[in-house]
């Protein structure tokens, strides 16, 4: 197999007292779609700006693309698309201008056809005199993704691209990103929608700074070890109080009329429920774990560490 | 009352804005200390009947009545003779350059003439370019050098020889203002939008969030700063000509010295002036700061460059620091070329200074630009 898309190791960085990033240690392979999960303030948006040459670490060292994040930023920056979580093309500029822009700065070479050219791929040639600040959430995405990805990069960094965005551009986007990804490009993605991690090849989990959980979207869920229990009936609100704090139970969450109920011990949490649900007349069943269990439960792991 | 203004709601405001306040540190300090700063700059420095303004003395012979006359108009306390013994040629460039306000020349029969009860004379040539620094110390000279020779030749009182003292206003013999003000608002005006356009150049990407986007792409540090940078070098440039024009058309400023110098000179200024802004749009964070920061340069230099005040009557410390201006080396070139007809080599001097400010503020700014978002 061939060297990995991005390999960093022990990767550190601190903003005043404050470490940000702890020892992060990951890698991509060529041609995979990564995700990188974690809730908000984790250190996903700091690592990727590390990992693209935008920010100095202040310890690790990592490759992406075979080149040195710390001393050939500069042909990381000229192979790798990175698309911002905030739009930040210029407001003020046209689409077309914007693009022509970005095709300028990577001297490509044919710049008015390849302009043309993704401005008819995105569907935006008849508007492309409009200027980009009036352009609706969904398609300034668009724009975005079009402009990293025109000058063909081997790697595409996306930091929460869909921030903001409805769910049919969401899922235009990530056909588009899947397309991508077929025809080699590898990318990594930062995000905190579970549907999103589930259209990953293979998630990263952060929290707090340092890597918790990696893998197939199935292996991370296995390797959580969680039972899950679904309680259903008129009176789940009840039981939802009764389980509070009982032996094996470590999330409650309703979902509708029903009740997930997560827990480490599987032993105890079925034993608790079947009790509880006698208690109080509800059916109990035991269900699958979703990733997002998982999260909740590696969320909860980490603030229990800070304190 | 209480549905105009509500003492808890307004409380809430105040509170609110207190803090705000209290949190931009660059803010806070530039409020308490700029007043305090400038009260005691400008107090100090700024004086509108300059005193011991330098005077270069061409005199053959120096005689005792030479002397005698020469230490009085230094007791007078508005001459300071920094070359006391000149060539005329020497005093000549001196105060085209601008090192001297006044040359005394003093003939070689002038001793002579004074004892054989002849009447003397003296010339006293005075930069003009600025009527207001001059006018003084021409107003005192007749009666203290008179009397000064009376005491010499040991003769009572208006009983001595006539002393005439000819009085040439140099390059601006009508007195007029504008001569003065029109090139160096050339300066104040270029200075002020040159400054605070580029100032706000970066941190306008900053504050935009484009900025992570364009360090993302590969684009070098210097590409950077150009790109910011000649634009801004077109917008100066017609700038130029509007001033030019309109101060010989609408003012008649003449203009002495060569086109060419006038122009250089100008864009080595200019560059200095946009490179400044950029060093300023490297430290300043939002587009507010960077507009404190050009406010916080500009004052003083407004004051201490000679614009406003003579120069040359501000005390020794007010000087030097006026020197890490651009604007007054500036003004000392564009008015010793436009109204003086000086060459290169007499603004030598002011262009080698400017020529370093760009050198040292270019160092500075690409030092300070940060490649990465740390």
């Amino acid at each position: 197999m061939s060297e990995p898309a991005i390999t960093v190791t022990d990767l550190t960085k601190r903003f005043g007292g404050k470490t940000v990033v702890d020892r992060v240690s990951l890698s991509v392979e060529k041609g995979e779609i990564a995700g990188f999960l974690g809730p908000n303030g984790s250190g996903k948006t700091t690592t990727i700006r590390l990992m693209c040459g935008l920010l100095q670490p202040d310890g690790g060292s990592g490759r992406v693309l075979g080149h040195d994040i710390q001393t050939e930023r500069g042909a990381i920056k000229r192979e790798v698309g990175y698309m911002t979580q905030r739009f930040s093309f210029y407001e003020d500029l046209t689409i077309e201008e914007n693009l022509n822009f970005v095709a300028g700065l990577y001297r490509m070479p044919g710049r008015r056809r390849v302009v043309r050219e993704t401005l008819q791929d995105l569907g935006l040639y008849s508007r492309r005199d409009q200027l980009a600040g009036s352009l609706s959430g969904g398609w300034k995405q668009r724009l975005a993704l079009a402009a990293c990805v025109m000058h063909r990069p081997k790697l595409l960094m996306l930091d929460e691209p869909t921030a903001g965005v409805d769910p049919k551009a969401r899922r235009d986007f990530w056909d588009e990103i899947h397309r991508l990804a077929a025809d080699g490009l590898t990318v990594l993605v930062s995000t905190h929608y579970m549907d999103e991690a589930e259209r990953c090849h293979r998630i990263n989990y952060i929290s707090y700074g340092t890597l918790v959980a990696r893998g197939t979207v199935a292996e991370v869920v296995r390797d959580a070890g969680l039972t899950t229990m679904v309680i259903s009936g008129s009176r789940a609100g009840e039981a939802a109080r009764r389980l509070e704090g009982e032996a094996g139970v470590d999330q409650i969450a309703p979902f509708g009329t029903t009740l997930h109920v997560v827990g480490r011990d599987g032993a105890a949490l079925r034993e608790t429920v079947a009790r509880v649900a006698e208690e109080t007349g509800t059916e109990a069943a035991p269900a699958e774990t979703s990733l997002e269990d998982v999260f909740i439960q590696l969320m909860g792991d980490a603030q229990d560490n800070m304190s | 009352m209480t549905r105009f203004l509500s003492l808890a709601r307004l409380w809430a405001l105040l509170v609110k804005e207190t803090i705000q306040m209290r949190r931009d540190r660059l803010t806070f300090a530039m409020m308490i200390g700029i007043p305090l700063v400038q009260l005691m700059l400008f107090g100090f420095a700024i004086n509108n009947d300059p005193k011991e303004l330098p005077a270069a003395l061409v005199a053959p012979t120096q005689d005792r009545f030479t002397r005698a006359m020469v230490s009085a108009l230094e007791l007078t306390g508005y001459y300071r003779f920094i070359a006391p013994a000149a060539t005329a040629a020497k005093a000549e460039e001196m105060i085209t350059r601008g090192d001297v306000v006044f040359v005394v020349t003093v003939p070689s029969d002038f001793g002579r003439r004074v004892e054989r009860g002849d009447d003397p004379s003296i010339l006293i040539e005075a930069d003009a370019t600025d009527p207001a620094a001059a006018s003084g110390a021409i107003s005192t000279l007749g009666t203290v050098a008179t009397e000064a020779l009376e005491r010499e030749a040991g003769l009572p009182q208006g009983s001595g020889p006539a002393l005439s003292v000819v009085v040439h206003k140099r390059y601006n013999p009508e007195g007029i203002t504008q001569y003065n003000i029109v090139p160096g608002l050339l300066g104040v005006i270029l200075q002020l939008t040159m400054v605070m356009m580029t100032a706000m150049a970066l941190t306008r990407e900053t504050e935009r969030g484009t900025m992570e986007n364009l360090l993302s792409m590969p684009a070098t540090p210097l590409e950077i700063m150009l790109g910011k940078v000649v634009p801004y070098l077109g917008v100066g440039a017609v700038q130029v000509v509007v001033v030019l024009v309109a101060s010989k058309a609408i003012f008649g400023i003449p203009m002495v010295g060569h086109l060419s110098v006038i122009l250089i000179g100008i864009f080595v200024f200019v560059l200095s002036l946009v490179i400044l802004g950029y060093l300023i749009s490297t430290v300043a964070r939002t587009q507010m700061q960077a507009m404190q920061l050009t406010f916080f340069f500009f004052l003083p230099s407004l004051m201490l460059s000679g614009f406003m005040f003579p120069y040359r009557g501000m005390p020794g410390w007010a000087q030097a620091l006026g020197e890490i201006f651009p604007l007054t080396h500036f003004l000392r070139l564009i008015r010793s070329v436009m109204l003086k007809g000086a060459d290169v080599q007499t603004v030598a001097q002011s262009m080698a200074a400017l020529l370093l400010f760009v050198l040292l503020l270019s160092l500075a700014a690409l030092m300070r630009f940060r490649r990465t978002l740390d």
